[in-house]
């Protein structure tokens, strides 16, 4: 595997990819770490003509070690660590962890504050499907849905800064509840952007997915049948668009989803092309819940966002503030329920699931009644999408690569954790 | 309607050392030399899916748990539950039978619980290390002999020291 140059013959070096002879007729291609294709990753793989006969994923590239990290951490500071898995879509990240670690408290949110999240969470969902749309329109040549996706994207993340704060790591669910409640003038922006991106989504349609050239290229390509993605246990949008109808919103309703109406889009082809149309369906249908979730919040009154047992204990400034008994100002420090600093979690297991943007993100925190967590395990989207690397790129020709790699909006930070 | 844990008794029969309802998933213990035939009367009842696979290290025991968190995409019955399937293992002599050929999507996640355990799979088509450089997996990170040192906030200097390097 030693890099070849091009003067001594032995191999070929182009920039950002290095090639050695593996055997007869054989040679092996490595695509990253630092290839503009690759993300955070570097790819083997072994081609014969140019047909990949066998593909290993190496990665780990950007491992930060969390789950050791989180060992030594009190249980409320995990929250903006685990963020760090996938920063665009924070609240659904982190949401699962908050869900495992309120079972073990035995406390549930209030219904205001699971509504909150809910908002969030969709507002996330639709910010991470622009981004992997995004990413995959540059991965096919198509620079023009890149700039696109990029620049509606920042529409929602303009709303997750109007809601926590935050643009990115918003830190918004705690155990409880939620951080603070929206603004006044939030259901009508929201409502605002809602309309501007439906009408924005056909014209994706129109110029990404019904396109001959990006059609010919998607099609047919990284086909996946319904048993074959149960088998390698994929997650998200890459099982709906094989026919799998699995959601965890769906099967095992969290937070406010029981009580919204939404559909979930399945397809049948289980190409690349589906996978690409299974994400615009769900942004379609996130828009929707954001519509619903905003019209709940402005009919019932703000009020409880946070469990009682923790809001009780809260500095005077803060409620003072949320109950509208002083205007806010920004040179007051709210600061969070000093209870969370020395907070002790009854010992227990528990196992919590959500369905973040790329797919199904599961939590297992394990606690010996310390300040610390004793174990905690996440296991990321992409962390059990990239498997499908190895069973399904081969096969194709080196060019479906970028393809089959871009339909699985896999986003190495969130493996490799 | 016969609940899960009855159908997953009546299937496992006395393998089954502790069955529990734990918060969020159903856990089920069974001794390391059963692990693979229950995973095989598991899968049969149509658990598809391995959703992770984890280990703790529980070291005044001196033991490992390890668990295999396994759902199913296909049956939407039991998609709404979640089982653990576990079993505890000697720390000083970690091997586990490997069920990566059993379920597929068990691969990747042994590899990983190999390289910060040290725990050896046997059985695995591709035991190797999967995120961490072979230094660092050596020192198996997520035990809980392994302590990450922090540095001080405090600079200590050794003036004394230092100064014996300078001419003045």
């Amino acid at each position: 595997m030693e890099a070849g140059t091009a003067s001594s013959g032995s191999g070929i070096h182009l920039p950002g990819m290095e090639i050695a002879k593996a055997s007869k007729n054989r040679y092996e291609v490595m695509i990253g770490p630092a290839h503009p294709g690759s993300g955070h990753m570097r790819i083997f793989v072994e081609v014969d003509g140019d047909i990949m006969v066998k593909v290993d994923p190496d990665i780990g590239f950007v491992h930060r070690t969390m789950e050791k990290l989180a060992e030594g951490r009190e249980w409320i500071q995990n929250i903006p660590l685990f963020e760090r898995i996938a920063i665009l879509d924070a609240c659904n990240i982190t949401l699962p962890y908050v869900r495992a670690v309120e079972k073990l408290l035995g406390i549930e949110a209030p219904e205001r504050a699971r509504y909150l999240r809910t908002l969030l969470c969709e507002i996330n969902r639709v910010a991470s499907h622009l981004y992997g749309m995004g990413i995959f329109g540059v991965f096919l040549g198509h620079s023009t849905l890149y700039m696109w996706a990029f620049g509606d994207r920042e529409v929602f993340i303009d709303l997750a800064e109007r809601l926590t704060g935050a643009r990115l790591t918003h830190t918004y669910p705690v155990f409880g509840g939620v951080r603070r409640d929206i603004p006044d003038d939030f259901p009508e922006d929201a409502r605002k952007a809602t309309r501007y991106m439906r009408k924005r989504l056909n014209e994706y349609a129109k110029i990404f997915l019904n396109n001959p050239n990006i059609r010919s290229r998607l099609e047919n390509v990284g086909v996946l049948t319904k048993n074959q993605a149960a088998e390698l246990g994929l997650v998200g949008p890459n099982i709906r668009a094989s026919g799998i109808r699995y959601d965890v919103r769906l099967n095992e309703p969290y937070e406010a989803y029981g009580d919204v109406d939404f559909e979930i889009p399945v397809f049948e082809e289980g190409d690349s092309l589906a996978r690409a149309w299974a994400r615009v369906e769900e942004v379609r249908q996130s828009l929707n819940i954001i519509d619903q979730v905003v019209t709940w919040l402005e009919k019932h009154p703000r009020e409880n966002f946070m469990h009682e047992k923790f809001w009780k204990t809260a500095p005077k400034l803060y409620k003072d503030v949320y109950e509208g008994k002083i205007s806010y100002s920004p040179k007051y420090r709210i600061k969070l329920m000093p209870i969370f600093a020395s907070l002790k979690v009854p010992p227990g297991k528990s196992f919590a699931r959500v369905e973040a943007g790329r797919g199904e993100i599961v939590y297992y925190v394990e606690s010996n009644g310390d300040i610390f967590p004793y174990r905690v395990r996440v296991v990321s989207p992409s962390f059990r999408n990239v498997i499908a690397f190895k069973y399904v790129m081969p096969g194709h020709r080196l060019m479906d690569l970028p393809a089959i790699y871009g339909s699985f909006d896999y986003f190495p930070p969130a493996f490799d954790r | 309607m016969i609940s899960l844990q009855d159908m997953i008794k009546e299937a496992l029969g006395n393998n089954i050392i502790k069955i529990e309802d734990n918060k969020g998933y159903i856990d089920v213990v069974v001794p390391l030399e059963k692990l693979k035939e229950s995973a095989i009367k598991v899968k049969q009842l149509g658990f598809d899916h391995v959703k992770s696979v984890t280990a703790v290290d529980y070291i005044q025991k001196k033991q490992f748990m390890v668990t295999y968190h396994i759902s199913s995409y296909l049956n939407e019955e039991l998609s709404r539950h979640v089982l653990g399937l576990s079993t505890f293992i000697d720390r000083d002599n970690p091997h586990i039978p490997s069920l990566a050929t059993i379920w597929t999507s068990a691969e990747f996640q042994e590899r990983e619980v190999y390289e910060f355990f040290g725990i050896i799979f046997d059985g695995h088509p591709d035991l190797r290390l999967l995120l961490l450089t072979p230094v660092v997996a050596a020192l198996k990170p997520l035990r809980k002999d392994f302590v990450v040192k922090e540095d001080s906030i405090n600079i200590e200097v050794d003036y004394a020291a230092y100064n014996a390097t300078k001419w003045w």
